[in-house]
């Protein structure tokens, strides 16, 4: 099933859901002629967009919104925060093309801050579904919440079958010994085969798809922390504020000490190319994070 | 006035920037659309307007032109390629991260006066360059070009009031016209029309021209200057020139008839056969069969 066609099912069955893009109709080709007037794009307008989806959640709609991430989570951020944050109406953002999704688009395109600036808004939740099937086993339970929800959206198609998602836990796809790599939304797959790789090498390697970042499942991260030596966290955005500023706040919250290493952005915008050539460059692809775990593994036994 | 030798120039000129907008929708592909629609405004402005020289890129005496519609990177950088800014060959490098040359423009390359990508954003940044050209008494003129789907952002409008506010009469927008907004037409999502009467009831000092047609644009460019009535003041109380505003209609796709004003062509990436073929078009040989689906991004 593709993101379309749950959201087709999901606003069939239930008529409080509104439909909204700020004229990115990737995701939402074919739901003008289903939905009719429950589809609503206003044009490139996203600060308009989120503050007329808060009027609508007032009156009892849903309404799913629609625009490229950074347009959606900072474009309109004030309206996010300020007309569906304090008031806690349950809108559903969906945002596009996230991270290295971006790909040949620049800085301007890149959202690379969003986990960061969306978790930072009370009651906001925040999920990064790992790919199209992750997407699917989730928004069910997303969509139905009473909350205020940012979803980084990674529609591709990954190998991986997942497992049903329980509300506000990770998917802990194993456990190791030597090193965990938490991860989420599209690397996940590169994750999954630097796995492969390090464990070629003979170190036993955890990999946690973390799903949910907010809430985030500290039972997961602790338990990483305590039975693996290090661990390591796998993000395409800025290291401030993402996962490696979750776990590291968890850790100290639960007063647990590990070693924990961040691959990250770090504090930079990355350079815009086909996907393939961006993640060689930025070195995200499984053999160079496979690498950069194995160096800092290295370093830290020394 | 334009010489007949001058025309045949510039509209030889927009022949190549058009060829280089076509060999940049291989492969990873580029908003070939909005670059063809806007190649004579970026063109003539960039000969006729725009006083800079090449050799003094920061001289605080300059011309600005901003594209605020940055997705017409191919236009841009074509553009840039012919007036000699810009080595030919580094169009081959679109999208490798070796290299600056992606879907939005930047200012590692020379000649890109800002970022863009995000609409709605340059008109601001403009207004802040010819505010302070008003300050330091220069006779810059700042020249924002935007697309028109991009009017739909109410920072557009915003930075009119604004920048009427302060009589910034030596900024002119030029809004490349073409009548549609990723697939669709402008009119079917967000109307526009009547756009004279919105600039102009927002205060600026608004002409109407074909953005094809190279002698349009200079007498448009010409009227327009000709009204320039601002004398700096300081603020709205006093008296003080309007922004300038040029709607160029524009036809998206132009000179590509196979794909000209088709809401699906958008951003489109072909195969080296169809750029072949469009080339083939371009110059007038055969209309080009194109089988190539547009991506959607913004």
């Amino acid at each position: 099933m593709t993101y379309e066609e749950l959201l087709i099912q999901t606003a069939l069955e239930d008529e409080r859901i509104i439909v909204m893009t700020a004229e990115n109709r990737a995701l939402v080709r074919n739901i003008p002629k289903i939905l009719g007037p429950r589809f609503v794009d206003t044009g490139i307008t996203e600060q308009t967009m989120v503050g007329m989806a808060a009027g609508l959640a007032l009156r009892g709609r849903i309404p799913i919104v629609h625009a490229l991430a950074p347009f959606l989570t900072m474009r309109a951020y004030e309206f996010i925060r300020t007309d569906v944050g304090i008031a806690h109406l349950p809108v559903k953002l969906s945002g596009y093309i996230p991270g290295f999704l971006s790909d040949g688009n620049g800085p301007t395109h890149q959202s690379i801050e969003d986990v960061s600036i969306m978790r930072g808004i009370p009651g906001m939740e925040v999920y990064a579904p790992a790919d199209e099937d992750d997407l699917v086993k989730m928004l069910p339970h997303i969509w139905s919440a009473p909350a205020p929800a940012y979803t980084r959206i990674n529609h591709k198609k990954g190998n991986f079958t997942h497992a049903p998602y329980q509300p506000g836990k990770a998917e802990v796809v194993a456990e190791g010994t030597d090193v965990t790599l938490l991860v989420y939304g599209f690397l996940f797959e590169n994750a999954l085969q630097a796995k492969s790789l390090l464990e070629k090498e003979g170190l036993s390697v955890g990999l946690v798809n973390m799903r949910s970042l907010k809430p985030v499942d500290e039972e997961a991260i602790v338990r990483a922390a305590t039975g693996s030596q290090h661990l390591v966290t796998i993000e395409d955005h800025l290291q401030t504020g993402g996962l490696y500023s979750i776990v590291a706040e968890v850790l100290l919250r639960r007063r647990v000490s590990a070693a924990v290493t961040a691959l990250s952005l770090g504090e930079r915008w990355f350079r815009p190319g086909l996907l393939a050539q961006v993640l060689e460059t930025e070195g995200f692809t499984p053999e160079k994070i496979a690498a950069t775990v194995k160096e800092n593994l290295v370093s830290y036994a020394k | 006035m334009m010489t007949k030798n001058e025309l045949a120039a510039l509209q030889s000129t927009a022949l190549k920037v058009r060829e280089h907008i076509i060999r940049m929708s291989e492969g990873g592909g580029c908003f070939i659309g909005a670059s063809l629609s806007c190649v004579e405004i970026m063109v003539y402005t960039y000969a006729r307007v725009i006083r800079r020289d090449k050799d003094k890129p920061t001289d605080l005496n300059r011309d600005y032109l901003f594209l605020s519609k940055g997705h017409d990177v191919p236009a841009l950088y074509g553009t840039f390629v012919e007036m000699g800014l810009l080595e030919p060959g580094r169009l081959a490098n679109h999208l490798s991260t070796s290299d600056s040359i992606y879907w939005h423009p930047n200012r590692k390359i020379p000649g890109v006066e800002f970022h863009s990508g995000s609409l709605g954003h340059l008109p601001a940044v403009a207004a802040g360059v010819a505010l302070d050209c008003k300050l330091g008494v220069g006779d810059n003129r700042i020249v924002v070009i935007t697309g028109d789907g991009e009017l739909n952002e109410g920072s557009v409008w915003e930075t009119i009031l604004v920048a009427n506010a302060y009589g910034l009469d030596n900024l002119t927008l030029v809004v490349d016209r073409n009548s549609f907004q990723a697939n669709i037409r402008t009119e079917e999502l967000v109307p526009l029309e009547p756009l004279v009467d919105k600039f102009e009831a927002f205060g600026c000092d608004v002409i109407r021209v074909d953005g094809h047609d190279f002698l349009a644009l200079e007498k448009a460019f010409g009227d327009i200057d000709s009204r320039v009535t601002g004398v700096w003041a300081g603020s709205a109380a006093e008296g003080r020139g309007k922004v300038k505003v040029i709607i160029a209609d524009t036809v998206r796709g132009k000179g590509l008839p196979s794909i000209e004003a088709r809401a699906d062509r958008w951003f489109c990436a072909f195969t080296a056969t169809e750029v072949a073929q469009l080339l083939e078009e371009l110059h007038g040989h055969v209309k080009a069969s194109i089988e190539s689906e547009t991506l959607v991004v913004r």
